[in-house]
């Protein structure tokens, strides 16, 4: 008969350092490894869905910056093209190569903290390679200052394009930042990817069977860790998109080194079509005249999606005629990424926990909405 | 069998050993801010405003508060509304801006600065008579005619309400004169400038072409 100690069941949060956000993990070990997990959300719902029927169609821009903190550029661009999608307009051609930019600018500061943070729960000491994550992030969150204004929170997308263009100054900035990161870049990297205790700690734990993936809907980086390369930016290009050449990095084994090896790849494409679009971008109107209040027709519903970095972010639109969504639903990535949660922690030990949780990236605000 | 990766741990070490700091010593030393940073000390002018409330039902939060009667002036334009009550309150503001975006007119502007902190929430709410007194240095987000200039919030002289206006914009200049449509004869489109100089006067206006 083997030895089995008694279960115990341990709440890891809801306020807890080492969770992303207000989350809570009830966990049942049996000795090191875990049995049983049962993940808690909500301690984060602000009823971002319910505020949007009250405010009208620009007003919601600014509470879609706070779905994914971490991210805002890419839900401003969401629920943008759905709004679009709703009115039945397009943005002009610069807008579009401006919201690409600025989107792909926003995926690289959100993989740095995702890989930031994922070393961190790793247990480097004291934080130094997060420190050199947020190094580079803070580089592009100026740059986001200086086209918006602000920095988390920036609200720069208007349905329609972008509420201004960049000032003059934006572009020896961003050339400047262009040859500055790919050296931080390449530090990270050679710390990080080459590291031996790195690679024993996650290679080959917690993988993620295709299968299961795509029964979960898994999307995103998490997805094409797994081995399928699906990249909504591939499949159905939105705004500039299609205009430029970028490739999909995809992983084999669906294991936290995969993730996070996918992650720092995914950098390297952005930077890419940052690249690109920098050459390829030509003046011309940055906005459509639109009025400040918009309305759509009674009846009429939109689904904008677009490959945020976390997955598949998706606002669904109705509109009955009045100045404000009569529905607005958000298929938000974090959430239904974490329906894997299950499927990566049990059978595994206490010590990879917290670190496979880490490899999905969730963001607590957009799970709870 | 980790001994080589401890090694080339501690050359990381010993390189930034040479290295200056990224963080900066906050009250003491202060990144520069950029122009269009939306900050809390709202400018406003009242000699431009006409109390039309477009901003504080712009607001998505409605923080707003406009209180208006009619000053009895009789002026050759029309009877100008007086402002009796224009309170911000900024501890619920989120500074989107969009009360800026809204203002026809080119009254309110987002401020510079973010270090407002006071004891009582009563005391974030910005009364009328602080914003007529307050010094004018408005943030140019949401104003490209402020862009356009050298100005920076930061530095320099306040401005008072007749340089901050939409009218000394040489587009609007051209508007109104009923240039709106035509090309800028000055050859604009084929200055030798890189395409991206332009800047962000040249896309808002002709954007507004029909």
């Amino acid at each position: 008969m083997p030895f089995r100690t008694e279960p115990m069941t341990v709440n890891i949060g809801p306020q807890h350092p080492s969770t992303h956000g207000v989350f809570r993990l009830r966990v049942t070990f049996d000795g090191e490894v875990i049995t049983e997990v049962e993940p808690v959300f909500g301690y984060l719902h602000r009823g971002t869905e319910k505020l949007a029927e009250e405010r009208n169609y620009v007003q919601v821009v600014t509470l879609t910056d706070r779905l994914d903190y971490v991210s805002s550029m890419t839900n401003n661009q969401a629920y943008c093209i759905a709004v679009e999608k709703l009115l039945g307009v397009t943005p002009p051609l610069r807008a579009k190569y401006l919201r690409t930019l600025v989107a792909e600018l926003q995926r690289i500061a959100s993989h740095l903290i995702g890989v930031g943070f994922f070393l961190q729960e790793l247990g480097t000491f004291g934080g130094t390679p997060l420190m050199y994550c947020f190094r580079s992030r803070e580089r592009i969150l100026d740059l986001f200052e200086m086209l918006c204004g602000a920095r988390i929170t920036v609200s720069y997308l208007r349905p329609g394009g972008v509420f201004s263009d960049a000032p003059a100054d934006f572009w020896p900035a961003l050339d400047a930042f262009m040859q500055v990161f790919p050296g931080e870049l390449a530090e990270l990297e050679q710390l990080v990817l080459e590291n031996e205790i790195l690679m024993v700690r996650t290679r080959g734990v917690s993988p993620l069977p295709l299968d299961v993936a795509v029964n979960c809907s898994v999307s995103g980086p998490v997805l094409r860790a797994s081995g399928l390369a699906w990249d909504w930016r591939k499949e159905d290009p939105y705004d500039a998109y299609d205009q430029v050449r970028f490739e999909v990095p995809v992983g084999t084994n669906g294991d936290n080194y995969d993730r996070l090896w996918v992650r720092m790849q995914e950098v390297h494409q952005s930077l890419s079509i940052v690249r690109q679009c920098v050459a390829q971008i030509e003046p011309g109107p940055v906005r459509l005249d639109l009025p400040l209040v918009l309305r759509a027709e009674a009846g009429v519903e939109a689904y904008g999606r677009i490959e945020s970095p976390r997955g598949e972010l998706g606002f669904y639109l109705v509109s009955d005629g009045g100045i404000s969504p009569y529905r607005c639903k958000i298929r938000s990535p974090s959430l239904l990424n974490l329906t894997v949660t299950e499927h990566l922690l049990v059978g595994w030990k206490l010590a990879d926990m917290i670190v496979s949780l880490g490899s999905v990236d969730i963001n607590m605000g957009e799970v709870d909405r | 069998m980790y001994g080589l990766q401890m090694v080339r741990g501690l050359l990381v070490t010993l390189k930034n050993l040479r290295r200056k700091p990224f963080t900066v010593q906050y009250p003491e030393e202060r990144l520069p801010q950029h122009p269009r940073f939306r900050g809390e000390e709202f400018v406003w002018y009242e000699e431009r405003c006409t109390g039309c409330a477009s901003c504080a039902k712009y607001c998505p939060l409605g923080i707003i508060k406009i209180v208006t009667s009619p000053s009895g002036a009789a002026l050759p334009q029309g009877e100008k509304y007086k402002l009796e009550v224009f309170d911000i309150d900024i501890s619920r503001c989120m500074f989107c801006g969009l009360c800026v975006e809204a203002c026809p007119y080119d009254a309110l502007f987002m401020g510079s600065g973010f270090e407002q902190s006071r004891y009582s929430r009563l005391g974030l709410v910005i009364p009328v008579k602080q914003l007529r007194e307050a010094e004018k240095r408005p943030s140019t987000w949401f104003r490209p005619q402020l862009e356009g200039t050298a100005y920076n919030p930061h530095q320099g002289q306040p401005l008072d309400w007749k340089q901050v206006g939409r009218e000394s914009w040489r587009w609007h200049q051209r508007e109104k004169a009923g240039m709106r449509l035509a090309p800028d004869s000055e050859g604009d489109e084929k200055s030798p400038q890189p395409p991206f100089a332009k800047g962000g006067l040249d896309g808002s206006s002709t954007g507004g072409a029909p």
